[in-house]
């Protein structure tokens, strides 16, 4: 065994806390290691060079870096090492960095002991590590997006266009997300569906996008390039094949109920097609208001259809599509109503959220973009704003900034100014964030064009005969302020899209601690999850502006076709592998086994493995009575030789 | 360990790649301080944590032994998790039976995000061992 241990300084970030000179004398003496070199920057070409060169003169089989995690630069140091002759699976990383030099930088002796003992544990590591040659796997070039808000659509249209089917899945009947229910947006104050419909229509008559709306995803199987996806569409009680989308139906059903599309502004039948430009244009029956799927009476709609297309035995469906990439793009809700009672949110009806403003100015909303509030349909004559209800609140909602409100309450401010000048807005803000090409100009536009900004935040909203009564504080002049409004805004924040847990948990995928998406580095693989041939974009990661969502949902497309550019992938060597000497054929490895990858050789009496299915997670080797299985390159004597040189 | 010396306890953590170690990552990217007791062994998942080498460190005198994984429901591997908590169970019971005190092994989820919580879990163990001393085994080894 002939190793070569490089430990890094990183400039002052290792060499700076862990004494890296000191570190190379006592490894140079340990078994095994042929020899012990430093450098300041090891990824560096000289760092690499030297890796190279120094395999070179000292005959060396195999190769440990001491430096940063594994996560950062394991895969540049795999390279290195095959490039310099040693092979890349006989490279160990031990990380001297984020779990050594960061975390202990007041204590540098005793992280300098650390340090040894990470190499050594590696050096015993790398001593045991077989010579690997990267699995082969086929690619299904075919991608799943879920959500067909901006950011689906955009990722979906991206993949499509580049030659490559599309399955997008959406779990409301139409596609265009939230998108669709904004009236303008900022800071051009252009129309919202006068940008977005052409998105829709694209996507809607795409011949790569296999579009799937009223429908969710119930289970996903296998692997990078080789995913299977289950898909429930749940019952329209509308043959779309049948359907023209006439609309007959909706006008005739009696049953009228608060549409969610309108955020409860306004009623809706039970059979509906929830705004004029959706995209599938065909109606679905809200099983929950229909009079005759509830009593059994009723069946207007059966008669008024001229093509036969109701029909209320219709079932869900349950579709099966293999997939070589994900796309996550399931959006986001604003903060529920009940948690901001304070203000007076779902108590007093002319207290609103940023959407039901939104519905209000839009020009096929409940109001025919007319601003009336919603009690009695009066012209509001002073409107407050108030920014953060939710956000940047440790107490009572979240610590995150929600990234938008700032830019939606300067423009709603100045929407509402446009249509009631002889009106009054008032903003209340901790800070204005505007941060973006244009934005910062906006905001100063909307203080010039009479909107009225006071820091600070308010106490309580609360009703006083047909108008409300806010308290808040002036922080800059320093007096309470109180104003008698006729309608006050909330800018709720934006939270995990409902249902973003459970799919995470069907996708396997990490979310941070408000349920937001993980991306794999925060910095610099922001659309990649952690879990390979899976991807983020939108607001499912974290709060953005429209702009923001589609660079990312553009990245994740592009993600997607690095992906699907090669006809195989290649699959980590590092899995299970059984002695067939030492297997008794008890199959407890068959039950330990999460992806199918172990089975009975039934004839044989012995377990096997299908490596391509094996994730190497080891557990079937923990669970195997014998011994018979191990991880290849993580083996049992391997773990208690560095138990070994890390307790010594 | 000299005799004027404070007894620091000796920690082996067994984290899985895809969350504790992650959020050990976290921790040190975050410049959060713990104590430098804790000598992390990656794993691809808690559920590859053999019993055996628990023991192995036990028995080689680490004072306790930290075993992280994704939280429930959140494994890499869908239940690796689940299975690291069942055998860590019969662990536990076994070492009390030789005279092991169980309290040195600890099993946490700690998520990637959960960075600060890995740094509390080093110094909550590092204090709780400091608490129970050294571990009896390595008295045994030395004599």
């Amino acid at each position: 065994m002939r190793t070569g241990v490089f430990v890094c300084w990183c400039g002052l970030n290792i060499g700076g806390v862990v004494d890296v000179p000191r570190v190379v004398q006592e490894i140079s003496g340990y078994p095994g290691v042929a020899r012990a070199v430093d450098y300041r920057y090891m990824c560096s070409d000289p760092g690499q060079q030297l890796i190279k060169d120094t395999i070179r003169e000292e005959r060396l089989d195999s190769v440990v870096i001491a430096a940063c995690s594994p996560g950062m630069h394991e895969a540049t140091f795999q390279t290195v090492a095959e490039s310099g002759g040693v092979n890349p699976y006989r490279c160990e990383i031990a990380n001297i960095r984020e779990q050594c030099s960061w975390p202990h930088q007041n204590e540098p002796g005793k992280a300098t002991r650390k340090a040894v003992e990470l190499i050594r544990a590696a050096v015993e590591k790398v001593r045991g590590d077989e010579a690997l040659s990267a699995l082969s796997i086929p690619v299904t070039r075919r991608a799943l997006v879920i959500g067909a808000g901006i950011a689906g659509m955009q990722a979906a249209l991206d993949i499509a266009e580049a030659g490559h089917e599309v399955v997008l899945v959406e779990r409301l009947p139409h596609i265009g997300g939230h998108m669709a229910q904004l009236s303008e947006t900022f800071p051009t104050l252009d129309c919202s569906q006068c940008i977005l419909t052409p998105k829709t229509s694209e996507v809607g008559r795409h011949p790569r996008i296999r579009l799937v709306t009223n429908s969710e995803v119930e289970s996903v199987s296998g692997y990078v390039g080789n995913f299977t996806v289950r898909i429930r569409r749940r019952a329209t009680y509308v043959n779309w094949d049948l359907c023209t989308g006439c609309g007959l139906c909706t006008e005739k059903c009696p049953s009228k109920t608060p549409s969610a599309f309108e955020r409860g502004l306004a009623k809706e039948p039970a059979v509906t097609i929830a705004f004029p430009q959706a995209v599938p244009h065909k109606p679905v029956i809200r099983a929950e208001a229909c009079r005759h799927l509830t009593s059994g009476k009723c069946g207007v709609c059966e008669k008024a259809c001229p093509v036969g297309a109701i029909d209320f035995e219709q079932q869900d469906l349950l579709l099966e599509e293999k997939v070589g990439a994900i796309v996550v793009a399931t959006g986001y809700d604003l903060h529920p109503k009940a948690k901001v009672g304070e203000y007076g949110y779902g108590v007093y009806p002319d207290v609103i959220d940023g959407l039901e403003f939104e519905r209000l100015n839009s020009a096929s909303g409940p109001t025919q973009g007319e601003i009336r509030r919603p009690s009695d349909g009066k012209v509001p004559k002073e409107v407050v704003f108030i920014q953060c209800v939710g956000s940047r609140d440790q107490e009572n909602g979240y610590p995150y900034c929600s990234k938008i409100c700032c830019m939606y309450t300067a423009k709603h401010a100045r929407l509402y100014k446009h249509k009631v000048p002889d009106g009054q807005p008032y903003v209340f803000y901790m800070d204005i964030r505007a941060g973006g090409k244009g934005y910062e100009e906006f905001v100063q536009e909307a203080t010039d064009e009479g909107v009225l900004y006071l820091r600070g935040r308010v106490a309580r909203v609360f009703q006083d005969g047909d108008r409300l009564v806010v308290f808040g504080v002036d922080t800059l002049s320093g007096k309470k302020v109180e104003i008698h409004a006729d309608m006050v805004v909330l800018a709720t924040a934006i939270v995990p899209a409902s249902g973003a847990k459970e799919l995470a948990r069907t996708l396997k995928l990490a979310t941070d601690r408000y349920g937001f998406f993980s991306e794999a580095h925060p910095k610099l693989r922001p659309v990649e999850s952690l879990t390979r041939g899976i991807y983020i974009a939108g607001c499912a990661q974290a709060p953005k502006d429209i702009p923001d969502t589609v660079t990312q949902a553009g990245s994740a497309a592009a993600k997607v076709l690095a992906l699907f550019s090669a006809e195989r992938l290649s699959h980590s060597p590092t899995v299970a592998a059984v002695d067939e000497e030492l297997c008794s054929g008890c199959g407890v490895c068959v039950e330990a086994c999460a992806y199918d990858a172990r089975t009975l050789d039934v004839r044989r009496r012995v377990a096997v493995v299908n490596d391509v299915l094996c994730e190497g997670c080891g557990t079937c080797a923990v669970a195997c009575p014998n011994g018979a299985t191990r991880q290849k390159n993580m083996a049992r004597s391997q773990v208690l030789s560095m138990i070994d040189a890390v307790v010594g | 360990m000299g005799s004027g010396e404070e007894f620091e306890p000796k920690i082996v953590a067994f984290l899985c790649n895809w969350c504790t170690y992650t959020g050990a990552d976290l921790a040190g990217v975050s410049r959060i301080q713990y104590p430098p007791n804790v000598r992390p062994i990656r794993v691809m998942c808690s559920g590859s944590v053999d019993p055996m080498y628990i023991l192995k460190a036990l028995l080689d005198g680490a004072d306790g032994v930290l075993v992280g994984g994704c939280h429930p429901g959140d494994c890499h591997y869908v239940s690796g998790n689940y299975k690291a908590r069942r055998r860590l169970a019969v662990l536990s019971a076994i070492l009390d039976e030789f005279g092991i005190d169980s309290r040195r092994v600890w099993f946490r989820f700690i998520s990637a995000s959960e960075g600060a919580l890995f740094a509390k879990t080093v110094r909550d163990m590092r204090d709780a061992l400091k608490a129970l001393g050294p571990n009896p085994a390595r008295a045994l080894w030395i004599a």
